[in-house]
């Protein structure tokens, strides 16, 4: 029975747009024109990540992960890594994600405390579900480098 | 109708029940939150997470790599012939390991009058479930095909021995064995799930455990989901059963599904069953399940 289901997952998993190895710096990039401007180009992504942290800072499970002093710079990182792997052209020139989250004690359960905040700044700037999903499915290999207890 | 109001009543009592837990867990326990919307599924039939019908490869409750979770839940399924519930609970520890306990009642309704045993004698089965998740991520890993891969068994004791053995079953005590494996392909919004299970059930066991003959059958169960948004799913599944019984047939199992979770501690799921033929013929009807997580 399993040699007919493994073909099915492997399938799915090919098809899958996403096409570059995961690197500890960066996620995949997604090569399809239309998804970048799902998410309102740049200035979509800016919106995005402003609304990110309201959400970020109000959330007592994981707004003290993050150094106010140095929130511009965050931002700003988030925005080119997230333009990069949507196919906007950008390229992340921010630390590597694994170094970048040493030492912080991060949690699968505040990995995905993050995704929820951001899945709600997302649905705020009305971004469509499904490109929601090609892009956390791009990020989500991530919580490798960034829990590295696990 | 009366039947919706019993189960009304029963979810309800459910609901205030589960809160007064969610509230004491989260004091007494490291009770946790960190999985994301719907990624536990729901409570399967037997009481273990999964679709309706078939247990998945995830580990149930919202708890994520340190923490514990849980959840109760009561299911109501209403056939042609009979009235199925089924009600439980289930913790998972460290998204690792998941114990469970569930009450399956199967109402007879006018079937039991026409065998002489009484009109609505229900036949009930406890079944205790384990599952280890042994690897894989079924959602964090998007960068892997593989999937989250769990092996499970479910024990399970029938109240009505007598019954089920003068009706060809060998015992009314058991165990089920079964491999699952299950994968969220998020950029696709498509979840799939295959179990293959080892049982010698008739009936899920409500109507015991082996017949024709002693040995455990391999059966497969797959489920398919889509996720419409983060709080509703649709999907539809399947399950083989063995039929070893030989005074009534028994065939597979399908069903159509609805899941809603309108917050993190409430999943509803609607469902249209076919539950195959059970004793007298073909079993369709209307499957609703609630399940309060903590």
């Amino acid at each position: 029975m399993n040699f007919v289901l493994i073909p099915a997952f492997a399938l799915l998993a090919m098809t899958a747009p996403v096409h570059a190895q995961t690197s500890a710096a960066t996620a995949p990039v997604i090569s399809d024109g239309k998804l970048f401007a799902e998410f309102g180009g740049r200035e979509g992504l800016v919106r995005i990540v402003d609304d990110l942290f309201v959400y970020v800072d109000a959330d007592t499970r994981i707004n003290t992960f993050f150094d106010p002093t140095k929130r511009d710079h965050t931002k700003a990182m988030l925005v080119e890594q997230f333009c990069q792997v949507l196919g906007g052209g950008c390229t992340y020139s921010g630390k590597d994600m694994a170094l970048a989250h040493k030492d912080l004690g991060i949690q699968t359960r505040d990995f995905n405390a993050l995704v929820e905040d951001l899945q709600k700044a997302m649905d705020n700037n009305k971004v469509p579900f499904s490109a929601q999903n090609r892009l956390l499915a791009a990020l989500a290999p991530q919580h490798r480098d960034m829990t590295p207890a696990h | 109708m009366s039947r919706f109001f019993r189960s009304g009543a029963l979810a309800l009592s459910l609901i205030l029940t589960g809160a007064a837990g969610a509230a004491s867990a989260q004091s007494v326990l490291g009770y946790g939150s960190g999985k994301l919307l719907l990624t536990g599924g729901v409570s399967q039939v037997e009481g273990q997470a999964g679709g309706g019908l078939t247990p998945w490869a995830v580990i149930g409750g919202y708890e994520s790599d340190d923490q514990i979770g849980g959840n109760i839940y009561a299911t109501d399924v209403n056939t042609t012939d009979f009235d199925v519930r089924s009600s439980g609970a289930l913790v998972g520890f460290y998204n690792r390991v998941e114990l469970s306990y569930s009450r399956q009642s199967f109402n007879t309704e006018d079937v039991g009058a026409a065998l002489n045993l009484g009109k609505g004698f229900t036949i009930n089965q406890d079944t205790v479930g384990v599952k280890v998740r042994l690897f894989g991520d079924a959602v964090l890993d998007q960068d892997h095909w593989w999937p989250q891969v769990s092996v499970g068994a479910q024990f399970k004791k029938n109240d009505k021995g007598w019954l089920v053995t003068a009706l060809g079953a060998r015992r009314a005590k058991d165990t089920d064995y079964y491999v699952s494996a299950t994968k969220l392909y998020l950029a696709h919004g498509v979840l799939l799930n295959a179990t293959v299970r080892q049982t010698r059930a008739n009936q899920y066991g409500i109507l015991g455990f082996g017949g024709i003959d002693d040995k455990r059958h391999t059966q497969f169960e797959g489920s398919v989901a889509y996720l419409i948004n983060r709080k509703l799913a649709i999907g539809a599944e399947v399950r083989t059963k063995p039929d070893n019984l030989a005074v009534a047939k028994e065939g597979a199992a399908i069903d159509a599904f609805v899941a809603y979770a309108p917050t993190k501690n409430i999943s509803i799921t609607v469902a249209y069953a076919d539950l195959g033929n059970i004793v007298t013929r073909r079993q369709t009807g209307l499957y609703a399940s609630l399940q309060v997580g903590f």
